[in-house]
């Protein structure tokens, strides 16, 4: 076995009280009265502000209590192949992705297949704000507050067959407004074991920081898995498919030698790209450690008892 | 002033101005690292444009020799040692923001970078080809080293480059359209010199033939390039 359980928390790392406790009252004003929240959206066209979010939004245990990310990074510096590969190619093309009407098929193996309505699927379980880490495999990393519901409530509702084993998320691709020149496989494909897709800690995501997810950051629904490195949470899905098979995913047929099925961070799989040993923070100057399942070992390690991560990385 | 020939006085203010030109990007990027304007991730931000001028600048350089024998403006090449100093100066910057900005010294992880990275291999292997070219690009080592030795050191510059094209083609992740611009560029740049020496070769293979019999009255020498 190869998981090695993360130390504590640094004392360093642990934000003080008052300032947790006064960006906790800043988050509920802002998360209630979503409104106000709007003031945040100057700069970005009218279209980034499609649709609203329940305001109902509760906490969750999985908080992390790290500082977020500011807003303008985390809306500035992305990933989004499909609307240009440099990181600030999506805040600019991004927004002309059209957001309502938006449905999204659940099929396959489950025994309550369903189309829905994205207004719908807001509304099927309780929003709540999860505070994660996200790590991308570029070796960066950053803290975001996203809003969304675990994404087994989702799968419960459809009712998976007992042959189903695998999820599949397919991405919207429309090559009006994306690249059409094959840098990958479009539409972007993604997949979770089911076990991995009904843990607690992945989220069926529609917003963050308050707001509804901005295009760029795959609105208007994406999932967020946070021990996996971030092109695992795929972003502004239509298809989510359960299967007996591993499904193909986007980024392993472009190179399976780098980026396995897997894909969990972690820091002991050497990358021929970027160290996986540590990681920048964005904000942040100097690098830090890169955790164990991105310091989400607690709750998933036992997802992959008696597996060779080297092997399935 | 006469474009053909520069006055001397004219040189210089043609290598002023060139070096102020080069100035620029690099003043750019300094402003925009103190104002905080290079976005969210700024240590790759600089990472990016100092790789990226190191390139452009040795692919000016090495334009230098086609383009004045395309003009037939001898004087350009008076430039070419300012041009690969120049791209040194980038290099430089870009190993320090790697190993000092990006890795704060850290020996432990800059080795594992250049052993476990095949593109961080080759482009320090490029940096480390480049180093004795830049100390010997003064007037005193051409002559200390004589001509033909200088040239034979300094041919190598044509493997910095592949070497620099490749850590760039083998550090993007899928997007390969900028890497593959550059190789353009720089297979152009190879390419039209491997044409002029084959050129060359034939004419004096040409020059050499045997002449018709009973008309040449001379000796003949073969000179013709390996």
């Amino acid at each position: 076995m190869l998981i090695r359980l993360p130390d504590d928390i640094a004392p360093s790392e642990i934000t003080p009280q008052a300032l947790f406790e006064g960006r906790r009252a800043f988050i509920r004003q802002a998360g209630l009265g979503l409104a106000a929240g709007a003031a945040l959206w100057h700069g970005l066209p009218t279209s980034a502000r499609a649709g609203t979010l329940p305001a109902a939004v509760r906490s969750s245990p999985y908080n992390s209590t790290e500082a977020h990310t500011d807003w303008a990074s985390a809306i500035s510096y992305n990933n989004f192949y499909e609307f240009g590969t440099s990181k600030d190619a999506p805040l600019r093309n991004a927004p002309q992705m059209a957001l309502r009407p938006w449905r999204v098929r659940v099929e396959g193996l489950v025994n309550k297949p369903r189309e829905f309505d994205i207004d719908d699927l807001l509304k099927l379980a309780a929003l709540e704000e999860r505070v994660y880490r996200l790590r991308c495999v570029e070796a960066w990393s950053m803290v975001i507050p996203w809003l969304g519901y675990p994404l087994a409530s989702l799968l419960k509702a459809v009712e998976p067959q007992g042959s189903a084993r695998y999820v599949e998320f397919v991405t919207h691709y429309d090559p009006a407004i994306m690249t059409r020149r094959p840098v990958l496989d479009w539409p972007y494909t993604e997949g979770l074991r089911l076990d991995e897709a009904l843990h607690p800690l992945t989220l069926l995501t529609f917003g963050m920081y308050g707001e509804v997810l901005p295009h760029q950051n795959g609105a208007p629904v994406r999932v967020v898995v946070p021990w996996k490195y971030g092109f695992k949470s795929a972003k502004s899905i239509v298809t989510i498919r359960l299967s007996e098979r591993q499904p193909a995913t986007a980024w392993n047929k472009s190179a399976p030698q780098e980026y396995g099925f897997y894909s969990n961070v972690n820091p002991q799989v050497r990358h021929p790209r970027w160290s996986q040993a540590s990681e920048r923070r964005i904000g942040e100057t100097r690098r830090r450690p890169t955790l164990m399942f991105n310091g989400y070992a607690d709750e998933v390690a036992g997802l992959y008892l008696g597996m060779d991560l080297q092997k399935n990385y | 002033m006469s474009l053909r020939a520069p006055t001397p006085l004219q040189l210089l203010a043609i290598k002023a101005l060139l070096l102020l030109l080069c100035l620029v990007p690099a003043g750019h990027l300094a402003a925009g690292w103190m104002h905080g304007t290079l976005g969210a991730n700024p240590i790759e931000a600089v990472q990016h444009a100092t790789g990226e001028w190191t390139l452009r600048m040795l692919l000016l350089t090495l334009a230098v020799t086609p383009l004045r024998r395309l003009s037939g403006l001898h004087w350009l090449l008076r430039l070419r040692r300012m041009l690969g100093l120049i791209t040194f100066a980038w290099a430089c910057g870009h190993l320090l923001t790697w190993a000092w900005l990006d890795l704060w010294l850290d020996w432990t992880a800059i080795a594992a970078d250049i052993l476990d990275r095949p593109y961080i291999t080759v482009g320090f292997a490029a940096f480390a080809l480049m180093l004795p070219l830049a100390l010997t690009s003064s007037t005193a080592a051409v002559r200390w080293l004589g001509g033909r030795r200088w040239q034979a050191l300094h041919r190598s510059v044509y493997g910095v480059a592949i070497l620099g094209v490749v850590h760039y083609w083998w550090l993007v992740k899928a997007d390969l359209l900028k890497p593959l611009l550059y190789a353009l560029v720089l297979a152009a740049l190879l390419g039209v010199r491997a044409w002029w020496r084959e050129q060359e070769r034939r004419r004096q293979l040409a020059a050499a033939a045997p002449p018709a019999p009973g008309r040449f009255k001379g000796k003949v020498i073969r000179i013709v390039p390996k």
